[in-house]
């Protein structure tokens, strides 16, 4: 271990925090005044050009050859870039569809996701808990999760009519299993020594709930919310698709019914933007929920090296 | 077994075990890991168990924790059969990297036991967690996260957690096994202070047999599995203790090769049948027993380390 040495010493000797650590430190503040600082942030400007054109440079190169191959499109199904381009403009940011349609299907997905986050994670973590519990709904479990969720549209529409409690619980009847079913397995896969630890501390109830459970299992709680969240971004508009005034899917499959090609296609380039943008913060989250993680990995990954 | 009148608090032994037995049920084989262990431990002492590796030290351990029911036989503690975690018992396990939250910082992990107790205001906690972590020299660390600390010093935080939980008892299951030598002489040196600081007791589970008689006032000396007491040891070493000095005595040599010679005695026979004494090649002799620990170095066994140790 690369801090031995300094333990060595005893009580003098804390400068324990890895080297590994402080580099990661270093690299968050670049212009730290210190000297050889030049050198550092020349380095730093390397790596964000790197990453600039590692995140982007794909899509950008796409794009090109969406570009390219459509441009003497004649096809009506398939009109040039420049044109989907062009009217993206008109159909999105010059008109009320942002707020009309839009916000609302943003609304009716997060409504879903949150309530299938609430959810999943409360069943997760009773079902993961108890063993009879989890023998018990695993038949069940796995039967309902094998029901593809477009499939409840129709049904859910008997029940909850044509309004956002339909879609809201379309989302969420889709949302709810990669949550829940991640949650189980990352509740079961508590520490022994840390559920020892707390028994001994007298930690228990909502305090060995949150400090013990839900964070143990929060690496696989966010794999699902991950998992999720892509699913939830397909039922929004599927669900807006069957029977709806408004929404994105609402205005695509208008735009198709109405033969309206080229706006079509800019009501799909914006959906896979808000899905990106989306995926981005569910990222930040991660990035803040599970930084420990990250940490924890990367230090044992460095003592395995040892 | 037959004693129902339990030991008046403050004037009995602290803890007392009495004919523990634990067996594991398994599928169609069951495993005896403790058969019979009976002793006591006063309030104040700092008693060493010490056995072969698998000898059902942690099992034990366990026991007494609260963390697993005997098969039968009595624990005690404080007056109070124990039913389940004790409330004024704390324990440091072996695997410090996985009794520590990783997902907390040093501060929150010693700080999180004391939020459980009603009784504590938030100044007097955080004035806890700070003595605590300055009694482990841990002082300026308190918002690192124990993954980035080395492993002396993710145990030092677990004994921080300990000593801050104010416990009338501290259980410590092969703590230092895990961390290199000299880390680890520092650390036995450590509980040595803390024990004499504060005035807990402390039952000290350990395969190391210097370990056990440089840090014990008793040693108890453990069988193989199925378990038995062979032996409790006094440690007659002055009660100043350091690396150096009492690893090289006289005194301290013949105490180790007392116990080394019990151990070698339990790993070589069942329990049940004892073998003849002692290796004759070690210096077991209680006549031995009351020299000048100055008169013969040259007998005595090398002391496990010594660089470093002294700089205390």
């Amino acid at each position: 271990m690369l801090s031995a040495p300094a333990a060595t010493n005893g009580t003098k000797a804390v400068v324990s925090v890895r080297s590994e650590t402080d580099s990661q430190q270093v690299a968050k503040r670049p212009a730290a005044s210190s000297p050889g600082g030049g050198r550092r942030i020349g380095s730093a400007l390397g790596r964000a050009a790197w990453w600039t054109a590692a995140v982007f440079g794909l899509p950008f190169g796409l794009l090109a050859l969406w570009w390219v191959l459509s441009a003497d499109s004649e096809t009506f199904y398939l009109p040039p870039l420049s044109e989907i381009l062009a009217s993206f403009d008109d159909v999105w940011l010059h008109s009320d569809r942002l707020a009309a349609d839009v916000l609302p299907s943003l609304l009716r997905l997060a409504a879903g996701f949150l309530l299938a986050v609430v959810v999943g994670v409360g069943l997760g973590v009773l079902i993961g808990s108890f063993r009879r519990v989890r023998a018990f709904c695993e038949p069940v479990l796995e039967f309902l999760r094998a029901i593809p969720p477009p499939v409840l549209v129709p049904v859910l529409m008997l029940f909850a009519g044509f309004g956002n409690t339909m879609k809201v619980l379309v989302v969420l009847s889709g949302c709810v299993w990669p949550i829940l079913l991640n949650t189980v397995e990352g509740v079961r896969a508590v520490d022994e020594v840390l559920t020892e630890t707390c028994r001994c501390y007298g930690i228990r109830g909502p305090a060995r709930l949150w400090h013990l459970v839900v964070r143990s299992a929060s690496p696989q709680i966010v794999t699902g919310l991950r998992q999720a969240l892509s699913v939830g971004i397909i039922l929004m508009v599927i669900s807006e698709m069957f029977a709806a005034n408004n929404g994105l899917g609402y205005t695509i499959i208008q735009f198709q019914r109405t033969f309206a090609v080229t706006d079509m296609w800019t009501g799909i380039l914006l959906l896979g933007l808000l899905g990106f943008l989306l995926a981005m913060l569910l990222r930040l989250f991660e990035r803040s929920a599970l930084h420990w993680y990250f940490g924890l990995r990367q230090s044992q990954r460095d003592d395995g090296q040892r | 077994m037959n004693s129902t009148a339990l030991p008046q608090a403050g004037s009995g032994p602290l803890l007392d075990v009495r004919a523990l037995r634990k067996v594991y049920a398994g599928r169609g084989r069951s495993v005896e890991a403790v058969r019979d262990l009976t002793f006591s431990v006063g309030a104040g002492e700092l008693v060493c168990v010490v056995g072969p590796s698998g000898a059902g030290k942690t099992t034990l351990l366990k026991c007494i924790a609260g963390l697993l029911p005997p098969t039968s036989g009595e624990l005690v503690l404080e007056g109070a059969p124990v039913q389940g975690p004790p409330p004024g018992m704390a324990v440091v396990f072996q695997e410090y990297g996985r009794s520590l939250f990783p997902w907390m910082t040093v501060q929150q992990n010693v700080e999180l036991p004391l939020k459980q107790k009603k009784s504590l205001d938030k100044a007097r906690r955080r004035q806890l967690v700070r003595d605590a972590l300055a009694a482990v020299g841990l002082a300026d660390v308190p918002d690192a996260y124990p993954w980035q600390l080395s492993g002396g010093m993710q145990q030092r935080v677990a004994l921080a957690r300990a000593v801050a939980y104010e416990p009338h008892i501290l259980l410590m299951d092969e703590p230092f096994a895990a961390v290199d030598a000299q880390t680890r002489a520092d650390l036995e040196d450590l509980v040595r202070s803390l024990w004499q600081r504060l005035g807990v007791t402390i039952l000290f589970v350990t395969h190391d047999i210097d370990e056990a008689v440089y840090l014990g006032q008793r040693v108890l000396v453990l069988s193989a599995s199925p378990t038995l007491v062979l032996d409790d040891v006094a440690i007659d070493l002055p009660a100043e203790r350091d690396q150096l000095g009492t690893r090289s005595s006289a005194r301290f040599g013949e105490l180790r090769a007392k116990v080394f010679g019990q151990i070698q005695r339990a790993k070589g026979a069942r329990p049940t049948d004892p073998a003849p004494p002692t290796d004759p090649a070690l210096p077991a002799d209680p006549e031995h027993a009351d020299s000048d620990p100055a008169d013969s170095p040259a007998d005595v066994p090398p002391p496990r380390q010594s660089t470093d140790a002294g700089s205390r």
